[in-house]
């Protein structure tokens, strides 16, 4: 592996082969050609899914453009999250300071949109020009009556998962807001789902065949008034462990409400998943719900799966992912398909999650924080992978060695949590892997 | 209604930009930096831009898009970022191998007052860049023009780095294009090539962003501009600039460095503009116009007159880049059709002077802006003040020609739900013949759709 740079050789660990630890949370090399986006990127696809509030960037319009509706995050009612709105800052701005520009932009917008709430999200250079987006928010909220709430995102300030942490403390200023609401003893958040190609109203739906009552989601399909109230649920379940477990932590220190980590993708971890919320609220009859659903979903869904198992038995897969969480759930969701996991990375996974992805692979299987386009083909090259999963900049290299793909990023299309998802995923990778465009290459 | 929130009432808006019809300036430098072989665009600051901007042109081509960054953290934004990017260039030459890196700023690294030139220069000194190996930087601070101003940018920088006057004139002409395609770039060589002129087109992104299925990943592809071709502009007998926002920059510079002359023309798209440009064509490489071309014109007026009927009195809304949003109006006009309103994002004064020419007497009721709150949002408003018959433009024109029911022709950067764009040039009689066919495609797809059943028509 000469063609690394090396200093990233900590990073790469192949199973089986050294036993260090998979090097992570480190900051990327100057001059490589990470797959990783900035803070601000973190904060925004957290805080986008909540439809009727107002997120407006303030910067030049680059970060606005290239966030302009870009994940997918569905809603059932309001729109307003997919429309993009920005000060535009230029020269002038620059120079002189933006902040009356964003005070005039809050109000023209407020008093247009009657939102339920805004988000302000700072931008690189709003750091460096010392604009006080804090007061100006402050004076919003005093003058229009809202909460205008400070995103301080500028892209520098660390990595994306620390602008995940960032949207957190903002969601956090509105939980707790409403104290009028008392749901049933049996119910929920859940965290780290952004309701991507309607994901969350798969979740929901089994929850409430479990008679467990959802408080609110953050942020998929997300609406102000119902995380205002979130702080009132008995249980926080959290998805997607990089983008809101500090947010869980945060609410289990200011209200008491404990949490858990779930993955909904594939037959093993959904079923988990319902079973532990089962377990905390210790119901024997939400218990046999649980497992009826289970089965039933179970029982539909092996045999169907039965014929993509035997045409992509033995094929392996790559996955590079944004956090490490969802990569250990697509290594078990592949194995059901027969599939074996040969190279496993993510951009933002910790120590934790790499262990497990250690004790989970098979040996020989690479293993890697941050890769690179370079890496990530020698990688398929070496290891003769049939199938790449990864988001909208993995997809054409993979296309181009000749590799089946699935997108497991922003750009899903079809729904990929709970058991339905499993389906979609086998029916997904099936289409790719054995496409027959496959076979007219050279 | 996606777009619901939109009001037919046009209020004076002072700061707000909502849906812009344009992005910033370091997208197209990475875009033209990838139009030269060999090179790997390098953004200078966060790693939030470089994957936006890589991201943004991969969705808009489906091809691996490769830049690398110099992944800024709170200490550079501070200190400055010079140790990240010496240490880039290291980094770049040893892992990545290019033969150039094309450097571009951010908004970020022009704020706390890094000097690309400095930097490079010091990366020069250290022995950081090996022999025969280049590293050219361009300033293109976000909050400064558009898109279109940083791949001006780009190109501008290289012609200043790499052309050279050796007082040896060759017979060749330069062909600098403004912002357009990879299947654009191939139809102007084409072009060129059945005119007989030798000529360099930069930049060049076809067989870079088109690349055919090989089973094979090439970091860097066969295609873009090389550095000798570069070099050799200097030695040119003339340059053809298409594009006052896009090409005339780099035009003027290698007028000033290597003393070629240029005649600015717009990019040919359309019946005029092609017109234009291959008689810029043929002055400049000294050839009369060869009968296929005459004949290639003629396919186009014949296309024109046989469809006449059902382009005529047409109203039609476009947005986009105005070295491409120019000519297309001018078409439109000499289609007899009726460009209402135009809008883009990027500013320019020249944008107003050429829209009133094309405009003023055929179409007085036409409204157009450039600059800041030239956005969609706008257009949409004035699109429900007054309806129009067809809406072209990118991607995010769908929003609009949903609610509202317009047929729409994807036209400009980015599109992200549509190919084509990539193999199918606009420029040339060729593209003018492609650009009648998707209008009147859509046009006629949506009268077959809604005509009630005694006027449905079978032939058209």
């Amino acid at each position: 592996m000469n063609s690394f740079l090396k200093d990233r050789e900590t990073q790469i660990v192949t199973k089986g082969k050294n036993s260090a630890e998979v090097a992570c949370e480190k900051n990327s090399l100057a001059g490589s050609v990470s797959q990783r986006a900035c803070v601000f990127c973190g904060s925004r696809v957290v805080l986008y899914p909540i439809a009727d509030a107002l997120h407006v960037i303030h910067g030049p319009v680059g970060c606005a453009s290239y966030t302009w509706d870009i994940r997918g995050a569905l809603s059932s009612g309001p729109q307003l999250h997919r429309l993009s709105f920005t000060t535009d800052l230029k020269e002038k701005d620059v120079v002189f300071g933006g902040e009356k520009k964003l005070y005039h932009s809050l109000c023209e917008l407020i008093d247009k949109h009657q939102p339920k709430a805004a988000f302000v999200f700072s931008t690189c250079i709003i750091g460096v020009i010392g604009d006080d987006v804090e007061a100006v928010c402050r004076q919003v909220t005093r003058e229009k009556g809202i909460d205008v709430i400070p995103v301080m995102s500028e892209g520098f300030n660390g990595t994306k998962k620390d602008g995940y942490k960032i949207a957190c403390d903002a969601i956090s200023k509105l939980v707790g807001t409403d104290d009028s609401y008392t749901p049933s003893k049996y119910s929920i958040n859940i965290l780290g789902d952004f309701n991507l190609a309607g994901e969350l109203w798969i979740l929901a739906e089994y929850y409430r065949k479990l008679g467990v009552e959802l408080v609110s989601c953050m942020t998929g399909d997300g609406r102000v008034a119902e995380i205002r109230r979130a702080h009132k649920a008995t249980l926080n379940v959290v998805q997607c462990s990089g983008s809101m477990v500090h947010l869980a932590k945060d609410m289990k220190e200011k209200y008491g409400i404990p949490f858990m980590k779930v993955s909904y993708f594939g037959i093993e971890d959904m079923s988990d998943a319902l079973y532990e919320v089962a377990r905390y609220f210790k119901d024997e009859e939400m218990m046999e719900k649980a497992r009826t659903l289970v089965r039933d979903e179970i029982s539909k869904l092996l045999p169907a799966l039965q014929p993509y198992r035997q045409k992509l038995e033995g094929k392996k897969a790559a996955i590079y992912v944004g956090g490490a969480f969802k990569a250990i759930s697509l290594v078990k969701a592949l194995r059901l398909i027969g599939m074996k996991t040969v190279v496993v990375g993510s951009q933002t996974g910790n120590t934790d999650d790499y262990k497990l992805l250690k004790e989970l692979c098979d040996d020989g299987t690479i293993i890697v924080d941050d890769s690179n386009p370079n890496e990530l083909s020698e990688f398929v090259k070496l290891t003769g992978a049939n199938l790449f999963i990864g988001g909208v900049k993995e997809r054409p290299i993979a296309h181009k060695l000749g590799l089946g793909f699935c997108d497991h990023n922003h750009e899903r299309k079809e729904a990929l949590a709970g058991y339905v998802g499993m389906m979609n995923f086998a029916k997904e990778v099936y289409a790719s892997v054995t496409s027959p465009v496959w076979k007219f290459i050279k | 209604m996606l777009l619901r929130h939109t009001t037919s009432n046009v209020k004076e808006r002072k700061a707000l930009t909502v849906n812009p019809a344009k992005t910033c300036q370091p997208v197209g430098a990475m875009y033209a930096a990838l139009g030269v072989h060999g090179c790997l665009p390098h953004s200078h600051g966060s790693q939030g831009c470089c994957s936006y901007h890589r991201s943004a042109l991969t969705r808009h081509y489906k091809e691996p898009v490769m830049a690398a960054t110099s992944s800024f953290t709170e200490g550079s934004s501070v200190f400055g970022g010079q140790a990240n990017l010496l240490q880039a260039i290291d980094n770049i030459f040893t892992i990545y191998e290019p033969d150039i890196i094309a450097v571009h700023s951010t908004c970020l690294s022009e704020t706390i007052g890094d000097d690309l030139g400095q930097i490079v220069k010091k990366a020069l000194d250290d022995g950081k860049i090996p022999e025969g190996k280049h590293v050219v930087q361009a300033s293109t601070p976000s909050y400064v023009g558009s898109h279109v101003t940083g791949y001006a940018n780009m190109l501008e920088a290289f012609v200043k780095y790499f052309a050279y006057n050796t007082e040896e004139k060759i017979r060749q002409v330069n062909l600098l294009s403004g912002w357009v395609e990879p299947s654009d770039m191939r139809e102007l060589k084409r072009i060129a090539g059945l005119m007989d002129i030798k000529t360099v087109l930069l930049p060049d992104t076809s067989d870079v962003l088109d690349t055919p299925m090989t089973g094979e990943y090439k970091m860097y592809p066969k295609g873009g501009t090389t550095v000798e071709e570069i070099a050799s502009m200097g030695n040119s007998m003339k340059t053809v600039a298409m594009g006052e926002w896009g090409a005339k920059s780099a035009a003027v510079m290698l007028d000033n460095k290597c003393k070629v002359p240029f005649s600015l023309t717009e990019v040919p798209i359309g019946l005029k503009a092609t017109d234009r440009f291959i008689q810029e064509l043929s002055l400049a490489g000294k050839i009369s116009i060869p009968e296929v071309i005459t004949e290639e014109r003629g396919r186009l007026v014949d296309v024109i007159t046989d469809m006449h009927q059902y382009l005529y009195g047409k109203r039609v809304a476009l947005f986009g880049d105005p070295d491409t949003l120019i000519p297309l109006t001018e078409f439109l006009v000499d289609l007899d059709m009726k460009p209402v309103y135009i809008v883009s994002g990027t500013p320019g004064k020249v944008f107003d002077k050429r829209m009133a020419s094309i405009l003023s007497e055929k179409v007085p009721e036409a409204k157009y802006k450039n600059g800041p709150q030239a956005d969609m949002f706008l257009m949409h408003q004035w699109i429900k003040e007054e309806p129009v018959d067809l809406l072209i433009g990118n991607t995010y024109g769908k929003y609009i020609s949903r609610d509202e029911g317009i047929p729409f022709v994807r036209m400009g950067f980015p599109i992200l739900d549509r190919i084509g764009h990539s193999y199918f040039p606009t420029v040339g009689y060729q593209g003018a013949i492609r650009i009648l066919e998707k209008m009147l495609g859509v046009i006629m797809d949506q009268q077959d759709a809604t005509a009630p059943e005694e006027s449905f028509e079978l032939v058209m």
